[in-house]
């Protein structure tokens, strides 16, 4: 099915169709107005060519045919503006309960980790009709993840998470394109991603894989760092309790607060003099040396501790959607986001 | 007061030294400097994009190897965006013509001007230097960190190129605006100045205005690689996407600088070849500068699918389809213009009128970036090329060849061969489309740019694409074939040729280097034209500077 010759792409998730009926409608207008124009270029330089008979008397004052032609664009393209933020919105709108993978893209290949720990590397499994959220990071330079059947991209930048979902509609395997110009080899930052039937794709991702899920992982690395000497369970250690903060505001000393999303919690651990929590000393020494999957780890650990009592369930597929702020530079993340609309 | 005129030397006979020329302060002559180079950094870009496009031929990369192919379409980028469509028509025929239509001996600052050019061959020598020391293979937008950190070609030499030649497009603009506000001739109103003028006066705000923000940007970009300051490398501390925003800032303008200029020329060149004045007179010199501003409100639209906030992504859609409506506006007046005309279609006439078709397509499909929804599937693909080069090559280069056509009998004093002319503006017009029409459907499927090699589907399409280009380079090179050409061959321009309205007219082909015998005084409305009579044969063409006067001195 990849490599045949074809003029449309296909359209495989569940915004595609919404993406493609918006365009053939700025299609009709761009086609409508090209030919209007090149008609009346053509005619009229054809009617008026210089000594033709054509009448020239009373050539028409410009104010109300100005009025119309500055009246019609604007309300065409005010439609647009509409029609477009709609469509965007759902683009940027994860739905609760999206499935939940790690992607980690890196010059040049995209490397994947599923919640059960499974990974892959340049391909890419989802079943159908399940929503699935990546959740994305760089290991160096930007790069982005792009979809071309299932028409969203989302730049993959170096040092904060950013997220893209998606539902996929059709069982088939399309084309994963790295769209950020990344360096010598950027063209072959490409992959696969592969859409299964549900039944098919449990029994796939069940297959042997010897890696524990993220927040397992991340678990074990809490552990053997020692992390948990400040971070005590309760009240009391040096550094402020862990539990139940993911997604929640954490008030900041010297005032303010901010939501404790992914982006903070690991900017917390890579640079944490950057926000101290209220209440704290800055003591914390900076951990640059963990790598990103680490920090992932990490980070999908933390956001484990939701509630006490699940705190080694790892991330579930089906529980509320952690919102992961995607959209906001670290210092802005007060603003309100649409991810924070979800809850 | 013929005699006189007959008598004395124009500006290129003046004087026949090297230094005369390396020296001078007149601005035709620092128009032709610029011309030269202009056309030699033209000419690099193009053959860049020769190269590329034959690797894209097949999938496999099999002509250039990645880095090759890296390099090339970054030069390309850097010489055509900076070194070619910046300058080419406010350095080339705004320097020869501003002073000209208004009626002064020469710019507000001639030394100045003399400078921007010395500044900009300073530029242009250490891009080409960097090439010659490794190339650079970041693109055009360098991109951070790619460019800061992990980019190891010569990143730092050519963001030097860069940085340098913005200075000279500063002294152009400084030079510009004092010009126009203190030189115009008695009677010159603001309401009377062709809308070359205005268009260029809108083009030196956003140059003065936006030029130092890249300049600083690349500066940043220096200091992060030299010094390991941390500003957009993140493990440094810094912020990737500030980059974006401050690259941005200035390069949308950057496109209004493009295309302004080519807007004024086209409104000079439909108003005199349909012996009318151009429809809407007051919207397009105001839609100019409204153009200028709202191109400074809307740098966001490149960035949707950055990572930044999604409101801003509304702020920033709703915005730039506002720039749509001045943008339609005049191509509504120029098609306006045309009813009721007296249409010649000459060789600058076809240029502005495909410039006119390929304009509206480039900025239609301008709106589907403009609208998130789309803008996220064809983000950073072939549609995105597709469009701008609509933009960049079928309105700011059409203008341009438009143009030096137009005043090429002014400039020289020759006559270049019309059928070749007309022949030339088909090709081109051709060529383009060709090469850029495969590339919205390529983009709309999915095909990123910057891509050496690509899945064999997008093959058929990327065959056609090459073969306009080569269609679009013949066409290219035959006006540097004719002009030439004509600069030995041509019949002798006489003052007017077109029997165009506009001071520039009223003063001999080529001018003298004072331009002006007396100070002209102007009393007449700009575009003086009557639809009633055509445009007369070239043999009554000829108005002798005593008539001329009648017209504009009292």
């Amino acid at each position: 099915m990849l490599g045949e010759f074809r003029l449309w792409p296909r359209a495989a998730s569940t915004v595609a169709e919404k993406v493609d009926t918006l365009y053939l409608f700025e299609v009709a207008v761009t086609v409508f107005f090209t030919i209007l124009i090149c008609a009346l270029v053509i005619g009229m330089g054809v009617i008026y060519r210089k000594g033709s008979r054509a009448a020239r008397a009373n050539p028409p004052t410009s104010k109300w045919l100005e009025a119309i032609w500055a009246t019609v664009p604007l309300v065409l393209v005010m439609v647009m503006f509409a029609w477009g933020a709609a469509v965007f919105y759902e683009i940027k709108t994860v739905p609760d309960g999206a499935m939940k993978i790690d992607v980690v893209g890196k010059q040049w290949m995209w490397k994947l980790q599923h919640a059960n720990g499974k990974r892959e590397i340049n391909e890419l499994h989802v079943p159908v009709g399940r929503p699935v959220v990546l959740r994305m990071i760089s290991d160096d330079v930007i790069h982005d993840f792009y979809v071309p059947a299932f028409r969203v991209k989302q730049d993959v930048v170096p040092g904060r998470y950013s997220q893209l979902w998606f539902e996929a509609t059709e069982p088939g395997t399309y084309h994963l394109f790295c769209a950020e110009y990344c360096g010598t080899e950027h063209a072959q930052m490409i992959g696969k991603v592969v859409v299964m039937e549900e039944r098919a794709f449990a029994e796939w991702l069940s297959g042997t894989s010897s890696d524990d899920p993220p927040a397992v992982a991340g678990e074990k690395l809490f552990e053997r760092m020692r992390c948990g000497t400040c971070h005590k369970q309760g009240p009391g250690g040096r550094g402020p309790s862990l539990v139940g903060i993911a997604g929640k505001p954490v008030p900041l000393k010297g005032g303010g607060s901010v939501l404790a999303d992914a982006n903070y919690i690991r900017e917390s651990i890579v640079r944490p003099q950057a926000r101290i929590v209220a209440g704290y000393q800055p003591l914390m020494p900076a951990y640059p040396q963990l790598t990103t999957e680490e920090l992932n780890q990490l980070v999908a650990y933390i956001e484990s501790l939701g509630a006490p009592g699940d705190g080694d369930a790892g991330r579930s597929d089906t529980g509320p959607s952690t919102p992961v702020e995607d959209a906001t530079p670290p210092d802005e993340n007060e603003a309100p986001s649409t991810e924070g609309e979800n809850e | 007061m013929i005699d006189v005129a007959r008598k004395e030397r124009n500006y290129v006979d003046a004087d026949y030294s090297v230094w005369s020329w390396f020296l001078t302060t007149d601005h035709k002559r620092v128009a032709i400097l610029y011309l030269i180079s202009i056309t030699v950094f033209f000419m690099l870009g193009g053959a860049a994009a020769v190269l590329f496009r034959l690797e894209l031929m097949t999938p496999q990369p099999d002509f250039v190897i990645p880095e090759t192919y890296n390099k090339l379409f970054t030069l390309h980028g850097i010489l055509m965006v900076f070194f070619y469509l910046i300058p080419s028509i406010p350095a080339v025929l705004g320097n020869f013509l501003l002073p000209l239509m208004i009626g002064a001996k020469d710019v507000a600052f001639p030394k100045l001007n003399l400078a921007s050019w010395y500044v900009y061959m300073v530029g242009g020598v250490l891009t080409v230097a960097a090439i010659v020391f490794g190339g650079v293979d970041t693109g055009w937008t360098f991109y951070t960190p790619y460019s800061s950190t992990y980019g190891n070609s010569a990143v730092l030499l050519a963001g030097l190129g860069v940085f340098v030649v913005g200075f000279s497009s500063i002294l152009t603009g400084i030079n510009f605006l004092a010009t126009i506000h203190t030189m115009r001739a008695p009677g010159l109103t603001w309401f009377r100045l062709p809308l070359f003028v205005w268009a260029h006066y809108a083009t030196s705000l956003i140059i003065i205005l936006g030029t130092p923000v890249v300049s600083i940007t690349v500066l940043l970009v220096a200091v992060e690689r030299l010094f390991g300051v941390g500003i957009f490398d993140p493990t440094l501390g810094g912020d990737p996407l500030l980059f974006q925003h401050l690259f941005w800032f200035y390069s949308h303008p950057a496109v209004y600088i493009m295309i302004l200029p080519s807007m004024g020329v086209i409104s000079e060149i439909i108003a005199c070849f349909a012996r009318k004045k151009v429809f809407g007179y007051h919207f397009i010199a105001f839609s100019s500068l409204a153009i200028a501003l709202l191109g400074f409100l809307v740098w966001g639209h490149h960035m949707y699918v950055s990572g930044q906030s999604m409101y801003a992504g509304f702020v920033f859609s709703f915005l730039t389809m506002l720039v749509g409506v001045p943008s339609a506006i005049k191509v509504f007046n120029w098609t306006a213009t045309l009813y009721k005309g007296q249409v010649s279609w000459t060789t600058p006439m076809m240029y502005a009128l495909g410039f006119i078709g390929l304009f509206t397509i480039g900025g239609l499909t301008g709106l589907f970036l403009a609208t998130l929804g789309i803008d996220v599937h064809v983000h950073d693909t072939y549609f995105v090329v597709a469009h701008f080069h609509y933009i960049m090559v079928g309105g700011a280069s059409m203008g341009y060849l438009g143009g030096l056509h137009f005043w090429w009998p002014k400039m020289t004093g020759k006559m270049y061969p019309e059928t070749w002319g007309r022949f030339s503006a088909i090709v081109v017009f051709v060529g383009f489309n060709l090469t850029f029409f495969p590339q919205f459907l390529l983009g709309y499927m999915g095909m990123p740019r910057r891509y050496h090699m690509y899945p064999e589907e997008f093959q058929v399409l990327n065959v056609m694409s090459t073969a306009g280009a080569s269609i679009m380079g013949v066409g290219y090179l035959l006006p540097l074939g004719y002009l030439l050409w004509s600069l030995w061959y041509g019949k002798n321009a006489t003052s007017n040729p077109w029997d165009a309205r506009g001071l520039e007219w009223t003063i001999e082909s080529p001018p003298t280097p004072h331009n002006f015998h007396e100070k002209p005084v102007v009393t007449t409305e700009v575009y003086d034209y009557d639809p009633e009579q055509p445009l007369p044969p070239p043999s009554e063409r000829v108005v002798s500077p005593a008539e001329s006067e009648t017209e504009t001195v009292q």
